[in-house]
């Protein structure tokens, strides 16, 4: 076991993977010599070469579109957009083309797509954003969000071994803000949810960097037993687990950081309202960004993005229902 | 005829492609007889399947190729069997060389169980795996791409094989084509690109489209275009084969104007009301068919024989093909995700004489890879 950052689990994950597989290769902008907009790459050039950890050019659609290619080739390509806001920029050719691929063609798309994303440091709003619901509802594209070192190597391992596209969303807030220990070599975290708390009175859902935000605002809420779910993978849902978590705790938060309407949080209420109705003693609650871009300046940033206040205030509520 | 331009020459014209009678270049007689019978199947072919679209038997619309069967024909018939094809969907002759049988595809037309995805996307919109092909997607230019990874990791994995792939006139206003044409010049990667310039885009002409001629912008992104008669099924593929050899050759891409005309609508609800009856008339007299026979008949080849022979071939497989099931539902739900190791494309068919004496020079296990681009 060693101590890492959530940053240094994903470089480990990515170095040992190319050192494990020749088909493996990284590609994005700035990866290379640079290392990476937030360093990911560090050094991997001078380990693995330019055509393995390969600088591509300023263009998000091809970055996606040559990996397909790539993938159906019998490489294992992984992806870096830069941020996670300019996969906008290879919408098309991850839904149309990878996500479809498979159920049209029986022809699997290896390929992982790392999506550094998230707000928290007045990146304004084309460097803070959430997507992971655009890709939840394009069917053929998984896509998971560890909120640990550990499930951030796990994952991401899992991630390149599968053999669908997969998304894997990173939060640049917990680059260099969370630690753990993290087991050496090469390990599998499955696509499934996680109880980060165990408790009876209420559970908060989450995933990324609002589980650390929920462990924070229910560490101490009142003397209640708070559960914390976080749910790793968006898809698949671990439908199983949450329901589970609802059956035992009867009272649900659900937090995104993502804009509310339509969010994964959504999905999970929704999920909840049909298949865990009868388990509820209170209304399933939601903490999300309100519909709004994420502005620039930081106090009107902490306004919108759910923080450790707003979910506390959402749990003394629930609770007291 | 063929033009070229290149970065450093700027506009030059490259040597004529011989394709009279007496210089056949690299085709021998069988070949030049399979080029004939790969188009007058896809035409066949299609002109059934608009007669089952008229019966109500192909559901949605229908797309064909009408005119332009020398351009997929042709450019397919240059590529060796561990290449690497995207088929777009006036290329029908492209999946006949590969290998796809003519009752897989009018069971694919009709939407039936035997159909190339199972009923899964209709009409063109198919590629057989096994044959080396991925199937295209509606946005038409996003192929370009994959073509360019798929050369991307021939290139990392020092394999002497090439991608190719089609696309039309109005691809070439698409931000893909633009950052596929790029990424090719840039990492002078072995990629063929077939520009299908039909002269419309739907109802859109060339004018509305480009204010270059686009086998210009080869130039601009650091490679060779050429313009080749697109009606012309030996022209197309002689054209071809010589990009083939550059990419091999690591070279780089070739972008290929192939000049042609779609003879029908855009899909069969369209009247082509917006095109010139002379501009019609004009094409009909190059019709790609007539031409290639014209061709053979002089050399002394039966055309009725082997047109007999195809037509016979195509009853056959319409006849099985209207046979078939329609698919059931019961799997409807399921293949949205592969499971277990994924498997990539395994070589396709490639009739050329010119192969039969070259080995396979790669494949998709992928297990050569590293070094640097």
């Amino acid at each position: 076991m060693a101590t890492l950052t959530y940053l240094q689990a994903i470089s480990a994950a990515l170095r040992d993977e190319l050192r494990a597989d020749e088909r493996v290769l990284v590609m994005g902008e700035d990866i290379g010599v640079f290392g990476g907009a937030f360093k990911v790459t560090d050094g991997f050039v001078a380990e693995f070469g330019s055509g393995r950890v390969m600088d591509t050019p300023l263009a998000e659609s091809a970055i996606i579109g040559c990996a397909i290619g790539a993938a159906v080739v019998g490489m294992r390509p992984v992806c870096e957009m830069q941020f996670a806001d300019f996969i906008s920029c290879g919408f098309d050719q991850l839904v149309n083309v990878a996500g479809k691929m498979h159920y049209r063609q029986d022809l699997a798309v290896p390929i992982t797509v790392r999506l550094p994303s998230g707000g928290g440091f007045s990146g304004g709003p084309f460097h803070s954003q959430n997507p992971e619901a655009l890709f939840m509802h394009s069917p053929g594209i998984k896509v998971v969000a560890p909120s640990t070192a550990e499930d951030a190597k796990g994952l991401l391992h899992a991630a390149i071994r599968d053999p669908n596209p997969v998304c894997f969303m990173e939060h640049k807030h917990l680059y260099r803000r969370v630690k753990g220990e993290v087991p050496e070599g090469v390990f599998e975290t499955p696509f499934t949810a996680r109880v980060a708390r165990a408790g009876s009175d209420l559970v908060v859902i989450a995933y990324g960097a609002m589980v650390q935000v929920a462990l924070q605002a229910t560490e101490d809420l009142d003397g209640a037993s708070v559960e914390v779910l976080d749910l790793r993978s968006l898809v698949p849902l671990d439908e199983e687990a949450i329901l589970d978590s609802v059956a035992r705790c009867s009272k649900v938060v659900i937090v995104d950081e993502a804009n509310m309407t339509c969010a994964a949080g959504a999905q999970v209420a929704a999920l909840i309202a049909e298949k865990g109705f009868e388990d509820l003693d209170g209304p399933v609650v939601r903490v999300a960004t309100p519909d709004v871009p994420i502005p620039f300046s930081p106090p009107l940033e902490q306004a919108v993005l759910p923080g450790v206040d707003r979910v506390k205030e959402a749990c003394r509520d629930l609770l007291a229902y | 005829m063929a033009t070229e331009t290149a970065r450093a020459a700027g506009s030059m014209r490259a040597e004529a492609v011989p394709t009279d009678p007496a210089h056949a270049g690299h085709l021998k007689l069988e070949d030049r007889i399979w080029l004939l019978r790969a188009m007058l199947l896809m035409r066949g072919i299609e002109e059934r399947a608009m007669s089952l679209y008229r019966q109500g038997k192909v559901p949605g619309s229908f797309y064909d190729g009408y005119g332009q069967e020398a351009v997929s024909a042709g450019a397919a018939f240059a590529m060796a069997p561990e290449d690497r094809l995207c088929i777009l969907h006036r290329d029908l002759a492209a999946h006949l060389i590969r290998g796809v049988s003519p009752v897989r595809i009018l069971s694919q037309y009709m939407g039936r169980a035997g159909g190339v995805t199972r009923g899964r996307d209709g009409n063109v919109h198919f590629g057989d795996r096994t044959l080396g092909c991925v199937g295209m997607v509606s946005m038409l230019p996003d192929m370009m791409l994959v073509a360019t990874g798929m050369a991307m990791a021939f290139k990392l994995r020092g394999e002497r094989r090439c991608a190719l792939t089609w696309f039309g006139d109005g691809s070439t206003s698409r931000g893909d084509f633009h950052e596929a044409m790029n990424w090719a010049g840039v990492q002078k990667l072995p990629v063929v690109f077939v520009l299908e310039n039909n002269q419309y885009a739907y109802s859109t002409p060339l004018d509305k489209q480009f204010a270059v001629d686009p086998v210009e912008r080869a130039a601009a992104y650091g490679f060779t275009g050429v313009t080749v008669d697109g009606n012309d099924a030996e022209a197309m593929f002689e054209a071809t084969l010589a990009a083939r050899q550059r990419a091999v050759a690591g070279e780089g891409p070739t972008l290929i104007e192939a000049v042609t005309m779609r003879m029908h609508g855009h899909a069969a609800h369209d009247d082509m009301k917006y095109v010139p009856k002379e501009q019609v008339e004009e094409w009909r007299r190059r019709d790609p068919v007539e031409r290639q026979e014209r061709r053979l008949r002089d050399l002394g080849v039966d055309i009725d024989a082997v047109r007999a022979e195809v037509s016979a071939e195509i009853d056959a497989a319409a006849t099985e093909a209207l046979a078939g099931p329609m698919p059931t539902a019961d799997d409807v739900l399921e293949g949205v995700f592969a499971m277990g190791e994924a498997e990539p494309l395994g070589d396709g068919r490639a009739p050329w004489s010119g192969w039969a004496s070259a080995g396979t020079a790669g494949s998709d296990t992928g297990d050569a890879a590293g070094g640097d681009a």
